[in-house]
């Protein structure tokens, strides 16, 4: 669960003058990262005070991770991804709500349409760097936004779109129904423990080494001969798809789309998550979906200006652990 | 008896805003060689270098690659095109290790988009990143990360890093700056070395550390060629010992 894989590194370093024991543990969460990330999600709904909550940890969870893929791993400040997520839950919920096909096909076409609009979007974007990115992001999402809302007649506009009713999975014959918020969970921890793999598998690739690459120094990297944008824009285009399946698994959680998930607020929303849990940090966003959405509901118990207080505390937290939460427990852990 | 020459830099002039930093320089450089460029501080030989390697177009002018005109060709196409360059400033990937400069340095000559195989299965280019790091003697450093590196050993590694393409033409822009006296004549063994395999292009301002290996000089002064010749017929040049006043050429 560490920044990069330890495939270049040192074999085993021990930390001067600490036990050797935290080197060693460093080396095995690192190894076993994408089991270790599942078996925490495995207990995760019996330690959250209701499975709703835990359901919305997994999916913001992978948000988190998608946006991270561009973040922390390859430098960029989207300030859009809401409409990668949004139109990946728009994608998948209207084929369920308005033509009755089922969730199988509904969840690719999701992550399709997200992938489709990442496509579009990091094309413009990705020929710009530090906050004009930020910008360009932003202003084409608030695109995306305005159109679905004027879309009443599909979307449903203001309202969100409703319908979005898939009671009970038929998997090989097993009927699931996910009206059991425990069985909702794990089917979609199913989906989310693919992705942590894929995830894992494409950082570890060469490609992942391309990324990492570029964040370092962009110009060496271009000299070596990678066409920067060009690897940019693929990235732009992964982390698209990973919020996209996000967003389509939301969809099916809710049952309906509400039209928030378009808001720049969400873009915000993931940006803070990413940041609580440390960026460039394989488990980090998870970590930082947890506390983000534990604070937001146990303050909302207490008073309505929750934004404001879990603004303040995410504030505090940033200044005294800037790696993160999760972040900074790997650099103190670091061999 | 003439060889086509392997790069040509026809009429070259740079302007930044208003300032000339070159006007009209044009030589040409014969495959094997070893060109050295020199010239005093601010004489134009980094933005030559910059417009020879792609870094940026001209201003007016043409370069030429084995006979094909690669003016205002994007950076990353040099490579490809056997072209690899070393920057006067430390240019290195800093928190990645020794090994791994030069390794994603190899990479990008056959795995750019690969988002499926696990990096360390590809042997060749952790073998090549190996057999690298020894030719340049950091063998025994490949595990520091780049930024930990002492100065001398950086500028060693961004020759290796800059080999990691196997490059036919070698660009490298004062890679002794900031070395000691014995750092750099080591420095000059090596290129020396490379020379015999590819062609060499350096940049350095330091005249005497360059005489004994290069095949020819070219000197650059106020953003014009001065000179072009052997090492002999440079050190004997008027103008360029009045440019070189005070230093024994
Ligand atoms: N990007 C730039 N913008 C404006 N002026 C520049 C730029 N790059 C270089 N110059 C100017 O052009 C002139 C030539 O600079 P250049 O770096 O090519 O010199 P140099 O011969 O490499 O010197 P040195 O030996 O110090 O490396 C200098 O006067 C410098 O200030
Ligand atoms: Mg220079």
């Amino acid at each position: 669960m560490v920044e990069r894989s330890a495939t270049a590194g040192p074999p085993a370093r021990t930390r001067p003058g600490g036990p050797a024991a935290i080197g060693a543990a460093y080396d095995f969460v690192d190894r076993h990262r994408v089991a270790i990330a599942i078996l925490f999600l495995i207990v995760l709904p019996w330690l959250t005070p209701y499975k709703a909550l835990a359901v919305n940890i997994l999916i913001y969870g992978l948000f988190a991770m998608g946006f991270n893929l561009i973040y922390g791993y390859a430098g960029m400040l989207s300030f859009g991804h809401a409409a990668l997520f949004g139109l990946g839950a728009y994608g998948c919920g209207i084929p369920i709500a308005k033509f009755g096909i089922p969730w199988f096909l509904a969840l690719p076409t999701g992550v399709a349409v997200a992938g489709l609009a990442a496509v579009a979007i990091g094309w413009f974007a990705t020929r710009s760097r530090g906050i004009y990115f930020a910008m360009v992001t932003l202003a084409l999402s608030q695109v995306v936004y305005y159109i679905v809302f004027q879309m009443v007649w599909l979307t449903g506009g203001e309202d969100g779109l409703r319908g979005v009713s898939v009671p009970a999975l038929d998997i090989f014959g097993l009927e699931l129904s996910l009206l059991d918020p425990t069985a909702k969970y794990y089917l979609i921890l199913i989906a989310v423990a693919l992705a942590l793999w894929l995830f894992s598998r494409i950082l570890q690739s060469p490609f992942g080494a391309v990324l990492e690459a570029i964040r370092e120094n962009e110009k060496r990297a271009a000299a070596c001969g990678y066409d920067v944008n060009r690897t940019r824009w693929a990235a732009f285009i992964l982390s698209g798809l990973f919020s996209g399946l996000a967003g389509a698994l939301y969809a099916i959680h809710l049952s309906i789309v509400p039209i928030e998930t378009l808001h720049y607020f969400t873009s915000a929303e993931v940006l803070m998550m990413t940041l609580l849990g440390g960026m460039g940090t394989f488990f980090g966003p998870f970590v930082g979906a947890l506390v983000y959405i534990l604070l937001q509901d146990v303050v909302t118990v207490v008073t309505v200006h929750w934004q404001l207080v879990v603004g303040i505390l995410f504030v505090v937290l940033i200044l005294f652990f800037p790696r993160g939460i999760w972040g900074s427990l790997l650099h103190w852990l670091r061999p | 008896m003439s060889t086509a020459p392997i790069l040509a830099a026809e009429g070259i002039g740079k302007r930044f805003g208003g300032f000339r930093a070159l006007s009209d320089v044009s030589v040409a450089f014969e495959p094997g060689s070893l060109t050295s460029i020199i010239g005093p501080n601010g004489a134009g030989k980094s933005t030559f270098f910059n417009v020879l390697s792609g870094a940026f177009p001209p201003s007016e002018g043409r370069v030429r690659y084995e006979g094909r005109d690669i003016t205002g060709l994007p950076q990353h196409r040099f490579a490809h095109l056997g072209i690899a360059k070393s920057f006067q400033i430390t240019n290195l990937f800093p928190q990645l290790s020794a090994l791994e400069n030069v390794r994603i340095a190899g990479q990008a000559m056959r795995s750019r988009f690969d988002m499926w195989t696990k990096r360390e299965t590809i042997a060749e280019l952790l073998d090549r990143a190996e057999a690298l790091l020894e030719l340049v003697g950091l063998a025994a450093r490949r595990h520091e990360i780049a930024e930990n590196l002492a100065h001398g050993e950086q500028r060693s590694l961004e020759i290796a890093v800059a080999l990691a393409c196997d490059p036919r033409l070698l660009l490298l822009d004062e890679p002794t700056a900031g070395m000691s006296p014995e750092e750099a004549r080591a420095m000059m063994d090596l290129i020396l070395k490379l020379n015999e395999e590819r062609t060499v292009v350096l940049v350095e301002h330091r005249m005497k550390l360059v005489m004994g290996i290069s095949s020819r000089i070219i000197v650059l002064h106020h953003g014009q060629l001065l000179a072009e010749g052997s090492p002999d017929a440079i050190r004997s040049h008027d103008e360029v010992r009045r440019v070189y006043l005070g230093q024994t050429v």
